[in-house]
């Protein structure tokens, strides 16, 4: 499954209402926005995971507003998106905020923090199913990382600071 | 006495290196767990050796300040509440290290307890010497043990149900379904789940 297919099924998410604004739309969706939010279950995040063979190499982060760790490495994944940009690398920060939270919580965040890199909603509850297709190690614990492209892939189910964060890269990048 | 001393060297290493490969799994489905002495809410010391009664334990680890761990309190409760006159009590281990999650200290707990009206012991993994003799990840993570001659033997390691947003949508309970399983004397089949769950501080 492509990311055109799933701009079909596109769910946005605007920043200045205080209900969600649902909509449906056919427009390009691999724009990075701080405006718009992509509410995903696992099936449609799959494209993003592992099946990527255009040349780059991805970062996806899992992450949650209320995970403290989480949001302390934040800033660096967001430093290796800025910094790696030219060498085709390209940041995907993967929200598993609750539903509920997502106007309250997850929007002032990234509007206060205004990340370039692009952001997506995990909401699917069946992590029983889904963790595994992720990683067939991973707990579920969170912070966790999934670098990847076309060569080659790894999980990690830890925190990192930039140094350590950008000598993972570094082996996908050579 | 060279070659045993090149032998007793392979020994050592491959010792370390699996007691190392062990601290890092934890238990897997059989294992015998261990016992612990850990302080309680209401400041008693809580060892699974104390229940003569109980046919095993669903040991959970959990915490405050987690929202996964928050949305199964209930749960939690309702799970001790139906499996501890069963021989099931639910022993309830906070693993974090509270200099980092200040919110999970023995008076939050204490408050939370008594907020939501646990049942159960909810004792405090102080040190963090216990969790990761289990391979416990995160918060909530659920380990159930039946009782056996060599110890409380591991039965099942991971998720209490299969929807954390929405009990009232559980389609799968799997640590009732494990429970229920042993109180009949068959086979857990469904021995593992996943769930996402907050990481433990240390």
């Amino acid at each position: 499954m492509n990311v055109k297919l799933l701009s079909l099924i596109l769910v946005f998410f605007y920043f200045g209402n205080v209900t969600a604004q649902v909509l449906t739309s056919q427009e390009n969706n691999s724009t990075t926005s701080t405006t718009g939010l992509k509410v995903f279950d696992f099936n449609e995040l799959e494209s993003y995971l592992n099946s990527k063979k255009d040349g780059n190499t991805y970062v996806i982060n899992f992450w949650a507003t209320w995970c403290a760790p989480c949001v302390k490495e934040l800033p660096y994944f967001e430093a290796l998106n800025t910094n790696y940009k030219n060498k085709n690398v390209e940041v995907v920060l993967v929200s598993l905020d609750f539903p509920k939270q997502i106007e309250t919580k997850l929007v002032p965040f990234l509007k206060k923090r205004g990340f370039r890199s692009e952001v997506v909603i995990l909401n699917d509850v069946d992590s029983n199913t889904w963790i595994p297709k992720v990683n067939k190690d991973w707990s579920g614990a969170i912070p966790a990382t999934l670098i990847y492209n076309k060569n080659r892939g790894a999980f990690y189910e830890r925190s990192f600071n930039y140094l350590e964060l950008e000598t993972e890269l570094k082996q996908f990048i050579k | 006495m060279k070659n045993t001393l090149k032998t007793l060297l392979v020994l050592v290493v491959f010792v370390t290196a699996s007691a190392f490969t062990t601290a890092g799994t934890g238990y897997d489905i059989g294992d015998i767990a261990t016992d612990f002495e850990l302080e309680n809410i209401d400041g008693t010391m809580v060892s699974m050796a104390d229940y003569n009664d109980a046919k095993g334990f669903i040991i959970v680890f959990t915490c405050n300040t987690c929202p996964y761990a928050v949305a199964y309190e209930d749960r939690v409760e309702a799970l001790n509440k139906k499996y501890a006159a069963k021989g099931y009590p639910v022993i309830a281990i906070m693993p974090n290290n509270t200099d980092v999650k200040p919110g999970d200290n023995m008076a939050a707990m204490k408050a939370r307890a008594k907020a939501k009206g646990f049942t159960f012991p909810y004792v405090m993994d102080k040190g963090q010497k216990i969790y990761p003799q289990y391979g416990a990840t995160k918060t909530p993570h659920v380990y159930i043990l039946q009782k056996s001659k060599n110890g409380p033997q591991v039965k099942y390691i991971g998720a209490i149900d299969d929807n954390y947003q929405d009990a009232s949508a559980v389609t799968k309970t799997y640590a009732e379904d494990a429970v229920n399983a042993l109180l009949n004397g068959k086979e857990v089949s469904e021995t593992k789940t996943r769930a996402i769950g907050c990481s433990i501080k240390v």
